[in-house]
């Protein structure tokens, strides 16, 4: 008996250890539909007809909502130059896709007679193309309507390629590649749920940032995604899988406003080694370094702070000033010195050149973008009506970002804010607007010594130290994650879950993909509420008048 | 049977030819022997040219006092001050608009962003990246750009694709082209036909590419019906763009009428230092220079009917233009900069106001060099040119300068300086709206609503 009672209670420890707290039943979302993003538009074309086709154009901009444009394409449309580029990106591609160069390679299969049109080798063609790009398998009608028209065109062209040229750029201006909809069901219950398709698709685009692969989409279609082991198992093949290293770039990038880093801008005569070769390599070489810690070595999030573990190229090591073996041959590891003043992120020429004005650094901006993209913490807007000229007398005998600051801070109305950002900032100030290291501003020795939250700091070390033991890190990238997951915004209303997932970070290491793999097998990510009713007014679009 | 029947090509795109590209027949004639004795319509038919419109943006305002002599009543006349000297030339050809106000009815003066929202769509934003309604350049699209290949055509000279202060809605803003050359193959590429040549091929990939669009549309329907109310609303965005560029298709496919305004341009020359935003992109005279090639470009795609709407940004709402080697921005210099104590203002901050002048000049002529009926292309447009803010240093709204250049086909008088005695600014896009032939009452919203039309430059 009291053996048998031991052996329940030690079951049950150990089964309540193994499963910890339990997830909260969470928030449903409404089913959405996003606007492929420029990267999401750009991976999928890569992972469909690999580096052979090229894709050149512009994107119509998408709104930063929620620290992330990945939300702002939750309710982004398309303008007419939208579309237009749209279009010509899509004649471009499908031109390149059936050169003969290319066709042979990218297609599945090829017509008996070139210029005829082929109904057989066309159906193959777009029900495999279509599968991927619809993230569907085709009905019937719309296979049939693709093979139609490629028929037609390859008649008046006649060319078998014409027809599979104007088809596959059909496909690519779709709504239904260019918008990615949360298409739902009811189930067995009655319940609004994800069809296994939407699934998929989700998951895609959360773990890859791509459409969904054919054996993802097979999952789907064998209801694979329906049950708990086989979700499970499939997300483990996911993340295993090369292609998470594009959907944790895409997330960071979105993250840390990478994807504004083509306007960043630098004077050439102020800083003559900064040059778009080093912007390019800048930007890489934090994603890169974030990949190999968080992906590759599967390491702890926090370290992204104090890492002295990176990568470097000829280019970088010119602002970096430091020596690179072979500066022609591309990335290579470097590790910075324990003596170093660089460690982590914050110290890299990304960071620092991304936030300061064209011809010099600012305290104000670097702070405020940690309080803001890293810190989830909102930095109210400057007031509209503050003189700042008056902080530059060019008599006065300030010198230095600290004294100009110091000043800002005397007045009542600026005070608030820069005792936020500017401590913090403050820290980074022996790295210039390019991100090179500098003693000295104005003769004057540069003091960065601060404080984050009460922890005191002398440099941008021990900055780093700081905010990799601050408890807002975490819980702020648990956030986004979950928001870039969900595709909304989260708010109080989900704090059951993103506290149960902070836990749950905590617990697995902090390592991100863990957090990926939680959200991505969570009951939240897939449910969904019913969507607003309908509107009685159905707009099909060939009920509308043609012409403008 | 062949493909366009069958895929029920509307009877207008089959033109007269033959889907070979044989020579089809001739549209309505623009020659001047066609035109009218005035030389201000069209003889045959008795319409009047069309008017354009397009909007001209600067970032940062004026220096207040230096830019234009102040008025206490609406007289003809302007007084062009230092910053503004480059627009004495014109000042017959253009209206200013000064001491109008802006009321936020309690809504917060984003910075750079609420001057250039409310008067352009009526209505104060009540967050840092609503916009609210449409921009007034697109309602006026909406109105007249039916039958012309691009409804808008929106650029940058900073070659920032966000830089564009026209929008259908928050989510649904352009990107602007930044690239002379890019801008010159879009309009005048392979896809343009020279209107004065005598024969006419339509070119059969434009009718397979239309079919394609079309199909793309009937395609769509069982995936647009599956989605919630709100979802459906947007893709009626999308669809209402998929039409436009169907027409777009559509113009392609027919004869251009003939047009003596519309003379090819040879491409341009790369500018140096564009795509180059790291280094020289945004440095003030790469940015002169770009602005001036895309300014001719894009007066010739006006002239030659390609498009009647169009958008120029000269500099961003907070003009990143810089002189090479100075550790400070355009925007950075009018809150940075101490006043001169002798000249009483900033110094380089309003070096960089007057550049900014020089350019809406340059802009000006561009149109004014292109003769068209009796006139310029300038006599029948109208211009917007206006700012997001009065005076940069301290974000003031209220009195935000506005102009309008042309005479919009005779419907304006030009050469007034119109005082607003702090009326809503609304008044002023209402009436370059209703010069542009809306049908509108009145504009915007809560204390920006106005149906007070400014008589004085209606014609």
């Amino acid at each position: 008996m009291f053996k048998s009672k031991l052996f329940s209670i030690v079951a049950v420890g150990l089964a309540l250890s193994a499963c910890g707290p339990k997830e909260p039943s969470g928030i449903a979302s409404q089913p959405n539909v996003r606007r492929l993003t420029e990267a999401q538009y750009r991976n999928i074309i890569a992972d469909v007809f690999g580096n052979r086709v090229s894709v050149g154009g512009q994107f119509d901009p998408l709104v930063r909502t929620g620290g992330l444009y990945a939300l702002g394409a939750q309710s982004a449309g398309i303008t007419p130059s939208g579309l237009e580029q749209y279009d010509r990106m899509a004649t471009s591609i499908a031109a390149q896709v059936t050169t003969p160069g290319n066709r042979d390679l990218l297609l599945p299969c090829g017509p008996a007679d070139v210029k005829a049109a082929d109904d057989a080798c066309a159906t193959q063609v777009f029900s495999q193309l279509g599968r991927i790009l619809y993230r569907h398998k085709l009905t019937d009608a719309e296979l049939k309507s693709k093979v139609d028209e490629a028929h037609r065109a390859a008649e008046v062209a006649g060319n078998f390629y014409a027809g599979i040229t104007s088809g596959i750029a059909g496909m690519l201006v779709s709504p239904q590649f260019l918008f990615v909809a949360d298409t739902t069901q009811k189930d067995k219950a009655g319940n609004i749920v994800l069809t296994p398709y939407a699934k998929a698709t989700r998951l895609s685009f959360f773990l890859w940032n791509s459409t969904p692969n054919d054996d993802l989409l097979t999952a789907a279609e064998k209801g694979i995604l329906d049950t708990e082991g086989g979700l499970s198992r499939q997300v483990d093949k996911m993340i295993a899988s090369p292609r998470l290293q594009n959907g944790v770039r895409a997330f960071f990038s979105d993250m840390l406003a990478l994807d504004d880093f083509d306007n960043v801008e630098k004077d050439s005569i102020i800083y003559p080694a900064y040059s778009l070769a080093v912007a390019n390599d800048a930007r890489e070489q934090t994603l890169r370094t974030l990949v190999d810690l968080l992906v590759v070595r599967n390491g702890d999030y926090r370290d992204i702070f104090t890492t002295r573990d990176t990568f470097m190229t000829g280019a970088l090591g010119r602002v970096y000033r430091v020596a690179v073996d072979r500066p022609d041959a591309g990335w290579m590891k470097y590790t910075f010195d324990p003596s170093d003043r660089r460690a982590g992120i914050l110290t890299f020429v990304s960071f620092d050149a991304q936030f300061a004005h064209p011809g010099r650094s600012s305290p104000t901006l670097r702070g405020r973008a940690i309080r803001e993209a890293l810190l989830c913490q909102k930095v109210p807007d400057p007031p509209g009506d503050v003189d700042f000229s008056k902080f530059n007398d060019p008599t006065s005998p300030i010198k230095t970002a600290r004294q100009r600051l110091e000043a800002h801070s005397t007045f009542p109305a600026c005070a608030g804010c820069h005792k936020v950002t500017d401590p913090i900032g403050l820290a980074l100030e022996h790295f210039d607007g390019a991100g090179q290291l500098r003693d000295e501003e104005n003769g004057e020795k540069i003091d960065t010594s601060g404080d984050l939250d009460g922890v005191a700091y002398s440099d941008a070390v021990g900055l780093g130290k700081a905010m990799r033991d601050n408890p807002a890190v975490p819980a702020c990238v648990v956030q986004r994650q979950l928001s870039y997951a969900l595709g909304r915004q989260t708010g109080p209303e989900d704090r059951p879950m993103t506290q149960y997932l902070e836990q749950q970070f905590a617990k697995d290491g902090y390592r991100v993909t863990d957090l990926m793999r939680r959200i991505a097998e969570s009951d939240v990510f897939v449910t969904v509420k019913a969507p607003p009713a309908k509107s009685a007014h159905i707009t099909s679009p060939d009920k509308k008048e043609q012409g403008s | 049977m062949t493909f366009l029947i069958r895929k029920k090509i509307a009877r207008r795109d089959w033109l007269r030819g033959t889907i070979g590209g044989a020579a089809v027949g001739v549209a309505l004639p623009f020659l001047d022997a066609f035109l009218n004795d005035s030389g201000t319509a069209l003889a045959a038919t008795g319409a009047p040219l069309p008017v354009r419109f397009g909007t001209w943006f600067w970032g940062l305002g004026h220096t207040p006092g230096y830019a234009v002599k102040a008025k206490t009543t609406t007289s003809p006349g302007i007084t062009f001050l230092k910053e503004c000297e480059a627009l004495i030339p014109y000042e017959k050809e253009m209206n200013y608009f000064g001491g109008f106000n802006m009321p936020l009815d309690g809504r917060s003066n984003y910075t750079h962003f609420s001057g250039w929202v409310a008067s352009r769509t009526g209505t104060a934003p009540s967050s840092s990246v609503e916009i609210p309604a449409p921009t007034l350049d697109l309602l006026v699209s909406d109105h007249i750009s039916a039958g012309t290949r691009f409804p808008n055509i929106d650029l940058c000279a900073m070659n920032m694709a966000r830089a564009n202060y026209s929008a259908r809605s928050t989510n649904a803003r352009a990107a602007a082209e930044g690239n002379a050359i890019n801008l010159y193959q879009r309009v005048f590429g392979p896809q343009f036909a020279d209107p004065n040549k005598a024969e006419f091929k339509p070119n059969p990939q434009v009718m397979i590419h239309k079919s394609v669009l079309s199909a793309v549309s009937e395609e769509s329907k069982a995936f647009v019906s599956s989605l919630g109310a709100s979802d459906r609303a947007r893709l009626d965005e999308y669809f209402t763009s998929i039409r436009q560029l169907e027409n777009q298709l559509a113009v392609q496919l027919e004869k251009p009428a003939p047009n003596q305004a519309c003379k090819l341009l040879p491409e341009p020359k790369p500018v140096e230092g564009v795509d180059e935003h790291l280094r020289e992109g945004l440095e003030v005279d790469t940015v002169i220079e770009n602005h001036r090639v895309m300014a001719k470009i894009l007066a010739m795609a006006v002239a030659c009917n390609q498009t009647k709407v169009f958008n120029m940004t000269f500099s961003d709402e907070q003009s990143h233009m810089r002189k090479p080697g100075q550790t400070y921005t355009h925007h950075l210099l009018t809150h940075e900069e101490p006043l001169d104590k002798v000249l009483g203002y900033q110094q380089t901050a309003f070096w960089f106001n007057c550049r900014s002048m020089e350019g809406l000049a340059t802009f000006i002529q561009a149109f004014k060099d292109i003769k068209e009926g009796d006139g310029t292309l300038l006599d029948n447009m109208m211009i917007f040119a206006a700012t997001e803010t009065n005076y940069a240093r301290v974000h003031t709204v209220d009195g935000v300068p506005i102009m309008t250049i042309g005479k919009a086909g005779g419907r304006v008088k030009t050469g007034n300086h119109i005082v607003g005695n702090g009326d809503p600014i609304t008044r002023v896009g209402l009436t370059a709206m209703q010069a542009m032939g809306l049908p509108m009452e009145k504009w915007g919203t809560r204390s920006l609503q106005t149906s007070k039309t400014i008589t004085d430059i209606l014609a």
